[in-house]
């Protein structure tokens, strides 16, 4: 009788989002981790093949080289994006009264897509500063940054700073005020300097929003896409395509459905140990209150 | 002591100042630069125009079909956000409501399925609803948002939840009113502020979102983002109109943005720290 209701309860309130859950992201990736051993060509697989299609993915140069440039992609733009966008929520919970508006105005980037910004920036990198470079001879932006493969990656590292920061901004200022008064009253009377009441009382009663922010660049820093493509395409030839970019062209502008989902199934991989980590890692430093 | 503090004061000012600046500087360089004339644009990108121009509005708007693409972002933002709304909220009620074995299993099955990125996926699953997807392939994306954002808006209902009373439901119950009944007219009505939150960003998710559009959506059904990125590819030099269609994609979620300006802050905020 009681499972009869708790089955009925299921069906009414639990079963439609489950099944179209199960249907939309279960069943693909199972089926596609499935295919990555088999002779999979996108459209059907005859045999199993073992792990041909992950010797192959690991042969390939490009691949190795993609995996370095994001790695090194994820890294720089993590701790450059949180360093920026603490000090942007340390600015906005200033007694300022103007913190409202810069707060407003710090954010706008976040609400646009990758690909509209992406297509800003490559407007002010390919053609407003050399324009303004060939006016004033300014020599290093004379030649576009997208076409030298270690300027396009200060440029991509630029843009996403400029994108996300807003949004880490928003969850550093939640746990600066998540913070009680009267912890920092004390340490005032008590003497400390700003710069001491922020190392040794604000971080540590915020590790928290740390953890979350922390996690969020990680992950965004691994599948970032949009920004990749509008701007630099990859190029100049292929030097700065992050994984993303690389798994969507290797199966569907190359067509090698077997290698692109094997290094899909890598990526995954690295995403979820790298997440696991840092998250383990920064609880470490959370104080229970 | 107040010398020094007014001096830090008078920093942290010019330094946020200088910051806004350079936040704001490139939507301001697109929209002078919309403004004008191409060849005005190449000499001297920073300066304002000579003459302002609107015919590169006007020809943006055809070519990259704005109307078209705003009215297809707007019926899929808004439909795939009411409908996981709706879904979520249930199945949160459903997970916070009953303890058994099953929703434990659902519950950590949603939390895993968040580190899951959708590049792992989209290979066999563009294989796998081909057909469905040129059937309908508007139809398909909303059905896609649903299966992608339940995870998230679930998780977020569900902290929301278990802070109500169960008091309440039993209150219900007990006056003869039915789950349903007890879910829509009580409990989903107390959660306005984690509606909000939900809703908030899942519209920024889905509004801006780009590979997922573009592997599934063709010329007609195409999205503001994906309009926008076929259109500056194809007319990159003509820079007065891509300066303009840049302009026209970013105004819809700026307006939205500072309507509901402190939604979402808190939206996010609310999201970030469940």
């Amino acid at each position: 009788m009681a499972s009869a209701r708790a089955t009925k309860r299921f069906m009414k309130l639990a079963f439609t989002p489950m099944a179209i859950f199960t249907v939309v992201l279960v069943v693909p990736f199972a089926t596609g981790f499935y295919y990555t051993f088999t002779d999979w060509d996108g459209f059907e697989s005859t045999k199993l093949v073992g792990f041909d299609n992950y010797i192959k993915s690991f042969k390939d140069p490009t691949f190795w080289s993609t995996l370095r440039f994001t790695t090194l992609f994820v890294v720089v733009s993590l701790v450059i994006v949180n360093l920026v966008a603490f000090g942007l929520a340390l600015i906005v919970t200033s007694s300022l009264r103007s913190k409202n508006i810069l707060r407003t105005f710090f954010f706008v980037p976040n609400l646009i897509g990758g690909v509209v910004l992406g297509v800003i920036w490559q407007f002010i990198f390919n053609s407003a500063i050399v324009a303004l470079a060939n006016k004033y001879n300014w020599e290093i932006f004379k030649q576009s940054w997208l076409q030298d493969t270690n300027k396009a990656f200060w440029a991509l590292i630029i843009v996403t700073v400029w994108q996300s920061s807003g949004y880490m901004m928003i969850i550093y200022i939640t746990g600066l005020i998540s913070i009680e008064q009267d912890v920092l009253e004390a340490s005032q009377i008590d003497g400390a300097s700003p710069l001491r009441t922020l190392l040794t009382i604000k971080i540590p009663l915020m590790a928290q929003a740390f953890t979350i922010a922390l996690f969020l660049t990680l992950r965004g820093g691994f599948m970032a896409y949009d920004v990749n493509v509008a701007l630099t395409g990859g190029g100049p030839f292929r030097t700065t395509e992050l994984i993303s970019l690389h798994i969507f062209q290797d199966a569907f502008a190359n067509g090698n459905f077997g290698t692109g989902q094997s290094k899909a199934v890598v990526m995954f991989f690295i995403v979820a140990l790298a997440a696991l980590v840092q998250v383990s890692i920064s609880k470490r430093y959370e104080v229970q209150r | 002591m107040r010398v020094k503090r007014s001096v830090g004061k008078k920093v942290t000012f010019i330094v946020g100042l200088i910051l806004a600046f350079a936040y704001i500087f490139p939507f301001f360089l697109v929209f002078v630069n919309s403004l004008k004339l191409k060849p005005e644009v190449l000499a001297n990108p920073l300066a304002l125009p000579s003459h302002i121009t609107w015919d590169n509005f006007s020809q943006a708007l055809t070519k990259m079909n704005f109307f078209r693409s705003l009215t297809n972002s707007i019926i899929i933002t808004v439909l795939s956000v009411s409908m996981l709304i709706i879904f979520s909220s249930m199945l949160a009620y459903y997970l916070a409501r009953t303890k058994n074995k099953l929703s434990k299993y659902i519950f950590l099955i949603l939390v895993t399925s968040m580190i899951v990125p959708f590049q792992a996926l989209m290979i066999p699953f563009m294989a796998r609803f081909a057909q469905f997807v040129s059937w309908n392939n508007r139809g398909a994306l909303i059905f896609f948002y649903i299966g992608f954002g339940t995870a998230l808006s679930t998780f977020l209902y569900h902290g929301f939840i278990s802070n109500i009373p169960t008091e309440i439901d039993e209150a219900a119950s007990i006056d003869g009113a039915s789950d349903m009944v007890a879910f829509w007219r009580i409990i989903f009505p107390m959660m306005r502020p984690i509606t909000a939150t939900v809703a908030i960003i899942n519209a920024l998710w889905i509004w801006n979102d780009f590979l997922l559009p573009r592997l599934v959506l063709t010329n007609e059904t195409q999205t503001l983002p994906l309009s926008t990125y076929l259109f500056y590819g194809q007319y990159t030099v003509e820079y007065g109109q891509v300066m303009a269609g840049l302009v026209l994609a970013v105004i819809p979620i700026v307006i939205f943005y500072l309507i509901l300006q402190k939604q979402f802050i808190s939206g996010i905020s609310q999201g970030a720290v469940k």
